[in-house]
């Protein structure tokens, strides 16, 4: 069973229902007491992390995240709450993946880095299979975690960033896969088969 | 690189989608699922929604068929039609939808973009403006309520200032929508678009024009916008996005091919 963190944000309809097109059924949970009853857990994630993380402390999902030992994947805020801090309000994250989330450099383009881009794996592991470098995903974003050790994938857009970082059982995607079609239902697919 | 995005717009009244020439005698087209799959299967990069008679009814979209697109297609969507306040938005959004996108309520009380920029950020708001070229002034003028012909009315703003101002608000993103062109596919309004451009710093989205696959090629080319929208060429079958893709793509324009 697939859990996912409802922290109020915007999006948990369209998570949920990108899984249910994918024959699953997850639950929207909203009592961190329960989270480790599931082998999967998603942290969406919406709007501004200062606010974000302010609700994700107080409705006490920081612990039960903390202690979780199952694969976790945070999506787009989701994924930057699961850092070291972000620039966006100034605020501390979790500090379960390496990293700080700065402004996206953009140059002379548009910000936000809104739209469909390329990602390209730079290591192997389950969450990436499949995936090759003509491959778009849907982005939108003007805060971004900048390539370290942790990234398996990254993208270019003013700046090279990670699309997707993983640390042991954390993972984190900064496009939304709910929402990039094919190749999003198969970087969720390699996520329930992580 | 990030990909010019194609947009096809379905414009919806009384629960199906419907397509009018320079905004008037509406048509039925098809089912508002139907289409919307059909097109993010062929490719399309995001879809726009358009409950027309909303604003000119004062009355906010039906949210049953926000909730059935986002269960259906894999893509994002932008829905529009008379979201007035926060509490309509969250409503939209809820349902699954990626981003809202407000014209004659925003040009009745502008501060409603900054709300909206506050409590959703700047990614979720989306301004569409409807802009008409005056020949006598020589000036682009914003038109409000233009989903129905008797309502329809020129408001206060030129549409550079107006650009200006929903930018200074918050506004994410501008799909800027050249009347004079609407649904008689002779081309985009280059022109306009070049001048609008160059006054954004945010994604601008053309629309109105579009008859032929060169039309995107040249809105994209010459205008530098960032993603296109059509509805009719689409409707219609005119242009068929595998094929236009591959159009795009050979004309050296960054796209996204889904074969």
């Amino acid at each position: 069973m697939i859990a996912i963190i409802n922290t109020g944000c915007a999006n948990i309809n369209s998570v949920r229902f990108a899984f249910e097109r994918l024959g699953v059924t997850p639950e929207v949970l909203s009592d961190p007491s329960q989270l480790n009853k599931f082998d999967r857990a998603v942290l969406p994630g919406v709007g501004h992390a200062n606010v974000a993380m302010k609700r994700l402390i107080e409705q006490g999902w920081q612990q039960a995240i903390n202690e979780y030992n199952k694969p976790l994947l945070g999506i787009c805020l989701g994924m930057q709450m699961l850092c070291d801090d972000s620039e966006e309000g100034n605020v501390k994250g979790l500090g379960i993946i390496d990293g700080s989330i700065k402004t996206l450099q953009t140059g002379n383009l548009t910000s936000p880095h809104m739209g469909w881009n390329n990602i390209k794996v730079s290591k192997e592991h389950p969450l990436t299979k499949g995936i090759t470098s003509d491959d778009q995903v849907y982005f939108v974003h003007s805060f971004a975690h900048e390539v370290n050790s942790t990234t398996l994938a990254s993208c270019e857009y003013g700046q090279p960033f990670s699309a997707i970082i993983a640390k042991d059982n954390y993972a984190g995607m900064q496009f939304h896969p709910e929402k990039s079609a094919k190749v999003g239902a198969q970087l969720l697919t390699n996520f329930m088969q992580w | 690189m990030l990909s010019k995005r194609i947009i096809p717009c379905l414009d919806v009244k009384n629960g199906q989608v419907v397509k009018g020439v320079k905004f008037k005698q509406h048509e039925v087209v098809g089912d508002i699922i139907d289409l919307a799959k059909l097109y993010s299967e062929q490719g399309a990069d995001e879809l726009v929604f358009y409950e027309i008679s909303a604003s000119v009814e004062k009355r906010l979209l039906d949210l049953n068929w926000v909730r059935d697109i986002a269960k259906n297609i894999d893509i994002p969507f932008c829905v529009a039609g008379g979201i007035k306040s926060v509490d309509d938005a969250a409503k939209v959004l809820e349902q699954g939808a990626d981003k809202i996108s407000i014209n004659s309520p925003a040009i009745a009380r502008p501060e409603l973009i900054k709300e909206l920029h506050d409590e959703f950020g700047k990614q979720c708001v989306v301004v569409g403006i409807d802009s008409f070229y005056d020949e006598h002034s020589g000036e682009y003028l914003v038109y409000q309520l233009t989903g129905d012909p008797n309502a329809a009315s020129q408001t206060r703003y030129k549409t550079q200032e107006w650009i200006q101002r929903v930018q200074d608000l918050g506004a994410g993103e501008i799909v800027l929508n050249c009347m004079n062109q609407d649904g008689v596919r002779k081309g985009y309004d280059l022109s306009q678009l070049k001048q609008m451009r160059a006054l954004c710093d945010i994604p601008l989205i053309a629309s109105g024009g579009a008859g032929k696959e060169q039309d995107f090629v040249d809105v994209f080319n010459q205008a530098n916008v960032d993603g296109a929208l059509a509805a009719s060429v689409f409707h219609k079958q005119v242009i068929e996005i595998p094929k236009l893709k591959q159009y795009l793509k050979d004309n050296k324009v960054a796209t996204r091919l889904c074969n």
